[in-house]
């Protein structure tokens, strides 16, 4: 049955505001991204406590060719430097980390691969990831570290784009550094060395590759602390729900200032 | 309130690590991770020209000291014996699967042609020297012996013992035929000193340090390595679990 028209009431226009609209959700990361994330939380993780472990055997590190005790290190620590709380397994053991390293590896690997196979294809690169033209400029980046540092999160639809320091940030995570500890840990392989001798011109010597790949994996560390802080400040619930779920609750645009 | 965040770590990394100790010690589990060493294997032959050659560096890269790793002195008499007669007596024996068991006179193989190679000593705890070896190739002393078809390994026996255990090493035929494999006799232009494993020593370039054995006295042609003292083809794969194919 049809409605009657409801009349125009001078009433209706002095009642108070509607209620907000119950927040929007967004789908904001696909699938793949969410398993690989995931995924690759376990490995990094485990990659990092078995590392340290095996770093454990040998706390010094060099650059060059090659490097040992009577050598001169550009780190070196006495003793064993990492306690059992950070490594795998918690007691020194470097044939289990090795183990459990080398066999992680393969996750690795094969993760970031496919990832960035599918990624490609989806567009997911070339869409979300690739700075856009003038988000690199300086201007543009200096107002994002402002952002950053007032801990004022992007909200309303620019909650659902990645920020300009986010996207440096995983571009660093996924093209460089990622990439880096894997060549840099084929490179202290010695068969590998026969049959890529390339690897070792590229890193200027086994011992490099080594410093290099410890680098790296603080540089990951470093990483993975800053964007657990941002997660927390951000709104963890949302954030890591949006990574289970892929649906992410945009936040209401704030009231101009 | 601190000590409540230090609780709540603790506890976590606690979980985190019992966890992971717990894994450590599941067989299934061990031998999940054990299955990657085949993988590693596999891929890294795959990547390799069967005689990809390991880096031969010059003079100017060689490490000023070259650090010495495992057996310093073997505790044995025998070796005692053999050091006070400057290894005059030392023989090398080759057998198991070979049409001529051979005894070789030290002697005898330092007269053999031998390769000078300079290449990069990689321990598996991380550290790398680089020193220039002297010896003939294995394939030399193994065709002279003629290897049975039925052969798939090369064990090396060594003089040393690590408590009350005899040290010995493995390789399959890909690395004992590989050009620079070499038994070597002398290192950085000299004989080898005990600590580098006088008075004959196994270079296998393209592995880790622990499968170059020291104080060789007995090669043998093996079709298995399971009848082989603990069965897992060397003295730190038998004992500590370290991989036997050490490529990486």
């Amino acid at each position: 049955m049809e409605q009657p028209a409801v009349p125009s009431d001078p009433v209706e226009a002095e009642a108070p505001p509607p209620p907000p609209l119950p927040p929007r959700t967004a789908y904001r990361h696909r699938l793949p991204t969410r398993v690989w994330h995931w995924v690759n939380a376990v490995v990094v993780i485990v990659m990092l406590m078995s590392g340290l472990m095996i770093f454990n055997a040998h706390p010094r590190l060099y650059w060059g060719q090659y490097g040992a005790n009577f050598d001169t290190p550009w780190l070196h620590f006495a003793g064993r430097p990492f306690p059992g709380w950070a490594t795998i397994p918690s007691t020194y053991n470097l044939a289990a980390a090795r183990r459990w390293h080398l066999a992680f590896a393969w996750l690795l690997v094969a993760g970031l691969i496919i990832f960035l196979a599918i990624s490609l294809w989806n567009r997911h690169v070339q869409r979300d990831l690739a700075p856009r033209a003038g988000e690199l400029a300086p201007r543009h980046i200096w107002d994002d570290i402002r952002e950053h540092a007032r801990l004022r999160f992007p909200a309303g639809e620019a909650a659902l784009r990645y920020n300009i320091l986010q996207k440096l940030s995983y571009v660093t995570v996924i093209f460089l550094l990622l990439p880096l500890m894997i060549l840099t840990g084929l490179a202290m392989s010695p068969a590998i060395d026969a049959a890529w001798p390339w690897l070792l011109d590229l890193f200027g010597g086994r011992q490099s590759a080594r410093s290099i790949h410890f680098i790296c994996a603080f540089a990951i560390v470093a990483f993975i602390l800053v964007h657990l802080a941002m997660v927390v400040l951000a709104g963890p619930i949302n954030e890591v729900g949006s990574m289970i779920t892929g649906r992410f609750r945009v936040p209401p645009e704030r009231a101009p200032r | 309130m601190i000590d409540r965040r230090r609780f709540v770590i603790g506890g976590g990394s606690g979980l985190l690590l019992g966890g992971c100790d717990r894994l450590n010690n599941s067989p299934a589990f061990r031998g999940v991770l054990r299955s990657a060493e085949k993988l590693n294997m596999g891929a890294q032959r795959l990547v390799s020209a069967r005689d990809a050659l390991a880096r031969e560096y010059g003079e100017g890269d060689m490490s000023p000291v070259f650090r010495s790793n495992g057996t310093s002195m073997p505790n044995t008499d025998d070796y005692a014996r053999h050091l006070e007669e400057r290894f005059a007596n030392w023989r090398l024996v080759v057998d198991g699967l070979v049409a001529r068991p051979l005894s070789i006179p030290l002697r005898t193989l330092r007269t053999l042609s031998y390769r000078t190679q300079i290449t990069r000593h990689d321990c598996v705890e991380g550290w790398s020297a680089i020193g220039k070896w002297h010896g003939p190739q294995l394939s030399r002393i193994l065709d002279f012996a003629g290897l049975s078809t039925r052969a798939k390994y090369i064990v090396f026996h060594c003089a040393d013992r690590f408590g009350d255990k005899p040290y010995y090493e493995s390789i399959d035929l890909v690395d004992a035929f590989h050009p620079q494999t070499i038994l070597a006799w002398g290192m950085n232009n000299h004989l080898l000193t005990v600590p580098h494993g006088a008075p004959l020593r196994l270079r296998v370039e393209r592995q880790l340090g622990y499968k170059h054995a020291k104080y060789v006295q007995r090669i043998e042609a093996v079709e298995s390595l399971a009848t082989v003292h603990g069965g897992k083809g060397g003295y730190w794969e038998d004992n500590v679990d370290y991989e036997w194919y050490a490529g990486i």
